[in-house]
Order: structure tokens, then sequence, then C-alpha cells
């Protein structure tokens, strides 16, 4: 791993540099600390700052760059025909990162020298066989176009490893020797520290940021991708989800979006009733000793990892909810159901709800809740007709926030709610029985990314386009919900 | 009031005030409707709690048979002329030798103990095959590895401890019946007598599998062998990933938003974005994942590296949040004193409020590390539900090698056929909630032992 080398290295001079930084102000100094402008620790600082910081950024930016641009430029060797004959640029690609490194394992093993491999040849020797000898994975047999790239590619590769260590150290290096010249007695290293930390402290604030522009971009880039080939209007407006990797899929999402609704507001049923519930009565009733029990075990239900609602639905839930109701009224026979994944996910929302209008019903001040018992109210008069009132927008909004985490929950509907998606065309009986299995978004997206992908097929793309969708619809409701609660609060503050 | 006076011009309503000892009967159903209202609320209380104790118990019932595992004792003769035929001793030469060369040593070594225990296989109606497959696939594999690494033990007559099929172990559980085994193509009934035979004569033997917790995933048809090491390795070095960057940032971040951050939009841009990835599907992470540090930054499938920086990415608003929270509890009075005395401003951070946001910022942390190490729905989107036999090598190389993860390791096994499968899950769910439970109560000591009241 040389990159970890070179990483040490960096991280060893800056190391030297600290200490050549601390001496060398000392020394102006006379060795009298009260000479310094600073502490003698931040001319250490300064130097351990300028040697790593810059040299690390180079090092990232360029892991980050050179990929991409190496690949690039091994791919423009490929000509077109070759492309034509493999179907695509990204097969064609992998192949010739798999050659690549084939080559790389056959000179290290010995069975090839390095002149040798710069200069294999597919016409003249059986490439394919030696290169298969090495253990490495060769599919099909290695062209000359794709040997070519590989060949291209692992010089490029080598090239810019060993420009990267000469930046990087070299960076290093330069830093190392500024920062030693630039210290003296007189010289402010306080304020370049602080300076130079203020910067850290803003670029760590930022990968939020990043974060979120990444998320988008990578969705939208690939979802142009999908629409490049799937029309847009089939897949908001379309009724039918039929994927086929074999070409002419219908990729509708109006039947997912119908059973993440559906499941979704199963769950809400059940958890708000229940999560509101609690609240009050945890707010208003409950004893301090009650509350110390019952208001963490509640909450326990939050820390519980989906995974384990999601073997709760399918090992549990699924086969009670058939036996019992299913079966007996004759309205289905599958364990996966809008029930079963609905009644789960609710249990995993109470302690959401509770909490969140725990804490709104707890704002609403004292003296209306004394002003109505002056009246003449029961407590239960005063919660539902002045406590509940006064609540009501910061509960919706824990309600939108409740919906949100419900719609864009996976492992409970991929173990619990099945994968067949809800077929409109049966008719409005079928696509509202809660004991039927059907699919959502999310599950989709779990089931078209996972296992062998070809990111050229709309099959697989429509997966970015679901999580595109999914994105701004949970989007929307917490903007809506933080907007409502925010509004809510300043009624009170 | 002067309103409700204007109501009612006429004669005020005369309400028939009764004794004062007994309710009339709007007060009685005034105070019905109370306690009714009262028991909604403790009915909440109890569904709520109900639920937990049902998900709890239907968990642990299923899953800790998982820890049990029924082994057969068996001498096995490692005969040196099937073994290593030139009688060289020469590891390479051992090595050569296949599994398949192995289970003849264990049919023997099986029908000497049956002899020995004078039980007749044919008496069940079991022929000497079926009575070879009451015995797991994975026994030639563990007899190698064992002459592999003992190759001087060669012509020696060892004791083994053989895990027996799933099936057979699955009649020591209750999963499978005599009437189940007539119709399972898998098992029959009579190799099921044979193993009360075989356990009377102490041959058979239901224990503690410490391989479960240690051994890597098996194949469709050996559940028996199948074992959550992997898995836990995975999750492990992710979580070294996720702590090794999601706290530094966090920190950086939350100093910066809390103490230094001028109220300007760019401050407000990043305000919103972080309470908005908070509430960010944790799969819609995924797709980051797998579009960023996969397709585009060419970093491997499987590995721990990606799952770590996808879930550093979910968890940071978390420790963000809790990091601020905790930064914001620092008394300004302590800010003051230390400016007072000379300190710049970012001394004062570094020396005096952050040391005492500490215990909060670690609270926070592990409760963040605690969220990621359950997460399932972005690591299957960047490969980790792959296959994984091999063990991760050392870090920082392991991170980069394909593992498994605890929750994603659950999910592979349910969707699995054979029922064994859903028992080892629960059984992988105990371990993960072992973990958490762990990880909360550290959180909570951390909490009650160093967090400052001001």
């Amino acid at each position: 791993m040389p990159v970890l080398w070179i990483f040490l290295a960096v991280l060893g001079l800056g190391l030297i540099a600290y200490f050549a930084g601390r001496s060398r102000a000392l020394g102006t100094a006379g060795g009298d600390t009260r000479q310094l402008h600073s502490l003698p620790s931040y001319y250490g600082w300064h130097g351990f700052m300028l040697t790593v910081v810059p040299a690390l950024l180079v090092l990232a930016a360029w892991l980050l760059i050179a990929p991409s641009i190496i690949e690039s430029r091994a791919a423009s060797t490929i000509p077109d025909s070759a492309i034509a004959e493999r179907g695509s640029r990204s097969l064609v690609m992998a192949e010739v990162r798999r050659a690549g490194e084939a080559i790389d394992m056959a000179v290290e093993q010995g069975k090839m020298d390095a002149g040798l491999a710069a200069n294999l040849r597919a016409d003249f020797t059986d490439v394919t066989a030696r290169l298969k000898e090495t253990g490495a994975i060769i599919t099909s047999t290695v062209t000359q176009p794709v040997l070519r790239a590989a060949q291209e590619y692992r010089v490029m590769s080598k090239r810019s490893g060993l420009f990267m260590s000469v930046a990087v150290l070299g960076l290093a290096i330069v830093g190392f020797a500024f920062a030693v010249m630039r210290t003296h007695k007189d010289f402010r290293a306080r304020n370049v520290v602080e300076q130079g930390i203020k910067v850290i402290l803003i670029l760590a604030s930022t990968i939020a940021i990043l974060t979120t522009v990444g998320i988008v971009l990578s969705m939208l880039f690939e979802t142009g991708h999908f629409f490049d080939k799937y029309p847009w209007q089939s897949f908001f407006f379309g009724t039918t989800w039929a994927p086929d990797f074999r070409g002419n899929s219908e990729l509708g999402m109006l039947p997912l979006l119908w059973g993440t609704l559906y499941i979704s507001l199963v769950a809400l049923l059940v958890a708000v009733p229940v999560g509101l519930f609690a609240a009050i009565y945890l707010s208003e009733y409950a004893g301090p000793k009650l509350r110390a029990v019952a208001k963490p075990m509640i909450e326990v239900l939050a820390g519980i990892p989906t995974i384990v609602y999601g073997l709760f639905a399918l090992i549990t839930v699924g086969p009670l909810v058939r036996d019992w109701i299913a079966q007996p009224i004759g309205l289905g026979n599958s364990t996966n159901s809008v029930m079963t994944a609905g009644v789960v996910m609710g249990i995993m929302l109470i302690p959401f709800v509770s909490s969140l209008s725990d804490d709104i019903i707890n704002a609403v001040p004292q003296a209306m809740r004394d002003g109505s018992y002056g009246l003449g109210a029961t407590q239960s008069e005063t919660i539902k007709q002045v406590v509940l009132p006064a609540a009501l927008p910061g509960i919706v909004g824990a309600i939108l926030l409740a919906a949100s985490r419900a719609i864009g929950e996976t492992m409970i509907v991929v173990m619990g709610a099945g994968a067949a998606a809800a077929q409109m065309s049966d008719g409005l009986g079928a696509i509202i029985n809660p004991f039927q299995a059907m699919t959502t978004v999310t599950v989709k997206i779990v089931s078209q990314l996972t296992g062998d992908t070809d990111f050229a097929s709309p099959e697989t793309l429509v997966a970015f386009a679901l999580g595109l969708t999914l994105f701004v619809i949970t989007l929307g409701l917490n903007v809506l919900a933080l907007y409502i609660v925010r509004k809510y609060r300043e009624q009170y503050e | 009031m002067t309103d409700a006076i204007a109501q009612t011009p006429d004669e005020p309503r005369r309400v028939d005030v009764g004794s004062l000892m007994a309710h009339d009967e709007r007060t009685r159903r005034r105070n019905r409707a109370e306690r009714r209202f009262q028991l909604y609320g403790l009915t909440a209380i109890g569904v709520g709690l109900l639920a937990l104790v049902v998900l709890l118990v239907s968990i642990l019932s299923q899953g800790l048979p998982a820890f049990q595992q029924t082994f057969i004792t068996l001498d096995v003769h490692l005969d040196a002329t099937k073994l290593d035929k030139n009688g060289t001793r020469d590891i390479e030469e051992i090595k050569k030798v296949s599994t398949f060369g192995y289970a003849p040593l264990i049919k023997a070594a099986a029908e000497a103990k049956m002899e020995e225990l004078g039980i007749n296989p044919e008496e069940f109606g079991v022929t000497g095959k079926d009575a070879q497959a009451m015995i797991s696939k994975e026994a030639a594999a563990q007899l190698r590895r064992f002459v592999i690494a003992n190759p001087d033990r060669i012509g020696d007559t060892v004791e083994f401890e053989f895990l027996a099929n799933g099936r057979i172990d699955g009649y020591y559980k209750g999963r499978v019946t005599m009437e189940s085994a007539e119709r399972d193509s898998n098992v029959s009934p009579g190799q099921l007598q044979l193993a009360d035979a075989l356990k009377q004569g102490g041959a058979l033997s239901k224990h503690f599998n410490w391989s479960f917790i240690t051994a890597a995933d098996a194949s469709e048809n050996r559940p028996e062998a199948a074992g959550i090491g992997v898995a836990i390795i995975g999750s492990l070095y992710m979580m070294i990933v996720v702590l090794c960057l999601a706290l530094p940032i966090g920190v950086a971040a939350s100093i910066y938003l809390e103490e230094f951050a001028p109220t300007n939009w760019f401050t407000d841009l990043i305000e919103v974005n972080i309470s908005n990835l908070a509430a960010v599907p944790s799969i819609v992470f995924g797709i980051l994942g797998l579009a960023i540090f996969i397709n585009y930054a060419g970093l491997p499938q499987s590995a721990p590296i990606v799952g770590g920086l996808v879930l550093t990415l979910m968890t940071l608003p978390t420790i963000i949040i809790s990091t601020r929270a905790s930064l914001k509890s620092v008394p300004p009075s302590i800010r003051d004193a230390a400016l007072g005395v000379g300190a710049s401003k970012m001394q004062s951070v570094f020396h005096h409020v952050l040391p005492l946001a500490m215990p909060g910022i670690l609270t926070g942390t592990i409760i963040g590390l605690a969220q990621a190490l359950g997460e399932t729905a972005p690591l299957m989107l960047i490969g980790m539900v792959a296959f994984v036999r091999e063990f991760p090598s050392a870090p920082p190389e392991g991170f980069f090698d394909p593992a498994s993860a605890l929750p994603v390791q659950v999910y592979n096994w349910t969707q699995r056929a054979d029922p064994a499968f859903v028992e080892r899950a629960s059984g992988a769910i105990i371990v993960l909630l072992l973990f958490l439970l762990c990880m909360n109560m550290i959180a909570i000591i951390l909490r009650r032992r160093f967090e400052r009241r001001w």
C-alpha cells in the first residue's frame, strides 16, 4: 500500500517539522520563552500544519480525480468497433481493468518480465491463457484493443502513482522548509495556527453540504440516463410495474407508490393513536415513577434496528396475520402482506410519535391548563379542549415526520411486504386488500440494485429515479414538518 | 362572561344541585369520560410495552437455540495409507488430498462407532449412505483442516466432535418431528430413531457451539456450520472507520457551528442541510455510496471501507446534533473566565469548553455508532449481501477485503430456504442486540458518571 506509506511519511515529516519549528523559535529567542510572541508549541504546530495539511489535501484530491482521468485516457484508445462488439464502454473498461490487474499479477509472480508485459501482443502470444495461469479472473478472450488499453492503463496508473508520491512528498518538504524559514521569535504563530484550525473546522462543517450535493447529483445524473432510455411520462404515470432484463420492461411508478403510501397509512393508523395517547398519559397523568419506567421502555423501541423488526414481521407477525386473520376470512394466504409490514412499522414508529408529541405537549404553558381547571373542566376535558388544540400544529409536524420515516423505511417492507407490485389492472378490490403482498419504492430500489447490475439498462437505472422520487417526497415532508414545528414553537416562546 | 349572559337573557338555567355528597348524573358522566380517557392512555402504554415484550420474546425464543448445536463424537483413524501415500509427511502432498479423500475415514469411524454401541442402522431402515448423511458435510473439511494443522498425528486415532446434519439438529430443537420427517426428502424417521439410539449411547450430544460466533458463513445446504465470525469482523471494521471519521469531523463541524460561525446564509445552509440529512431515508445513502464510492471512485464492492464511509455520512448528523447540544450546555461563564485571563477564543474552546463537553460528545457518538451498527439497507446496495467465506485480513488491507456485516448477514439468512437459517438469523440478531445493549449501557454510564449539571 504505497498510499499508506506516503501518508505515514508525510506524518513523520510533520512530526519533525513540529520539533524543528519549536526549537528554531526557541533558538531565535535565546531559549527564553518570554521573548516569543506565542507559546513554543504554536511554532511547532505551525510547522506541522504547513507540512501535513497541503500535502494530504493534494493526496486526497489526487486519489479522487486521477482514476477517472486514467480511465478516460485508456478508454480513448479503444476503437469504437471494439465497444460495439461488447455492447457498452463500461463493460469493455471493466475488462480492461481486469486485464491490467492480471498483467500486474503476472509480473508480480515472475511469470512475465516487465519488458514483455509492456509489449505484449494479443495476436502473437496466447495472452489469455497466460493471464489465466496467474489466477486472475479473465472471463473472455483478451483482444488486441483491450490489451492495448490495459497496457496504457497500467503505464498511466504507475506513472500517476509516481507523480503523486513526488508531488505529495515535495509539497510536504516545501511546506516544511517554508514553515521553518518563517519561524522567528516575533512571528505570530498562534494567529496563523488558529486561522488554519478555523479553516479546517469550516471544511468539516461543509461536509454536510457536500453530502447533500453528492446525493442529489449522483441521483440526478443517473436519473437523466434513465430518462434517455425510458420516457418519463411512462415512469411517473405508468400503472404497470413489470421489469424484464431482456428488455421491453414496463416501469410505471404508480403501483410502487401506492404500495408505499398504503403501508405507511396502515403504519400511521397504528402508531399515531398509540403514540399520541401514550404521550398524553405520560405527560399529563403519569406519576414520576411510572414515567421513569415507561418512557425509556417505549424509547427502547426506537433504538432497535429495523432489521430486527423485519425479522419479527417475517417469522412472527406474518404467519400470525395469515393464520388467524387473512385465511379465515379468505382474503389472502401469504405471510407477506400490507398488514404485516404496516403493523410492524407502526410499532417501530410508536416511540417516534410519542416522544415528539411528549415534548410538544410539555411545551404548552401550564397557565393554559390552570385557566381551564379554574373554569371547572376535568383533566381530560382540559386535554381535549385546551392542550391538544394548542399542541395540534406540533403534533401534525410529528406525524408528518413519522410519515416520512415510514415512506423511507426499507428493511421492514423488504422482509414483510413482499416483492410483487400492486396490479392496478386487477381492480380496486385487489389493490386495497390489506392482506395481499404489495411492494414499495424502497423494496424495488434494493431489488434492482443488488445482485448483477448493468448500469446501462433502464431496469437498473430506474432505481436511481425511484431513489430521487423518494428523496424528494421525504425531503418535502421533512421541510414541511420542521416548518410547522418551528412556527408552533415560536408561538409560545 | 358578558357574552354568556347576553345569550341567555331569560331566567338562568337552574342546575339541580342536589346533595353535595352525591354526584349528579352529569358529573358522573364527566367522571366516566375522565376515567375512560385515562384508560385509553394506559392502554396505549400497555400496547407499546407489550409490543416490546412480544418482539424480544419472539426473537429470543427463536434465536437462543442457535447457540446450541448437536454434535456427534467419533474416533477417527487418520489412515496414513490414504492421507499420505508416500509417507513423507510433506505438507504439500497432504494438502493435495481433497475433502473427498477424507469422507471414507469418517464413514469408517461412524460404522465403528455404531458397532461399538451395538446399533445396527438396518434395524431402523437406514442405509449406510443415509447414516453417513447424518453427519454434516462440513465434517470432512474439519478433518482436513485438523490434519493439515497437525500432520504428525497421521496414523493415530483421534476423537472428533463433528456437527450433526441440520435436520438431525433440528430434531433436538423441535423444528423437525417424526411427522415432518415423513414428508421431508432430506431426512427420514429412521435417521431420527438412529440419532436417538446414538444419543443413548453417548455418541450424540447437544452443547454450546462456539463456532456459531467464530465461524464464517456456510453454503445453503449446511446451515449447521454457518457462523457470524466474518460478519462480526466486518461490522467491527466498519465501526472503526465510522469512529475514526465521524467523531473528528462531527466534533469539528459542531465546534465551528456552535462557537465560531457568524449568522449568515452560509451557516443557515449548513444547518438546514444537517437537519435534513438526519431525516433522509438510509437507503438513499446507499445509493450515494454505490454511485460515488463504488462507480465513481472505484472502491471495491462489499468492502468495509465503503460501508464505513456510507455509515459515516449517515451518522454525522446524529453526532453533530448531540455534540452541539453538549457544547451549548457548557455555561458561558467558563468561556468568559478563560477569555478574561487572556486565552484566545480558540484556546478557550479547546482547553475549556471541549473537555467539559466531552462526556456528552462521547455519549452522542456511542449512540450514533449503535445506530450505524444496526443499519442494513445502505449496506445491501454496496454489495455486502454477497456470500463471503473468507475472513478479511488485518487492517489496513482488511478494510478493502470483502466482508459481511451483522445485520446484512441476518437478512441473507432469512432469504435462504432451509428453516435452520431462520434460527441462525435470530441468533445473530441476539448477538447484535447484545452489542447494542452494551453500547447503550456505556453511554448511560458515561452520562451518569461524568455529565455535570451547571
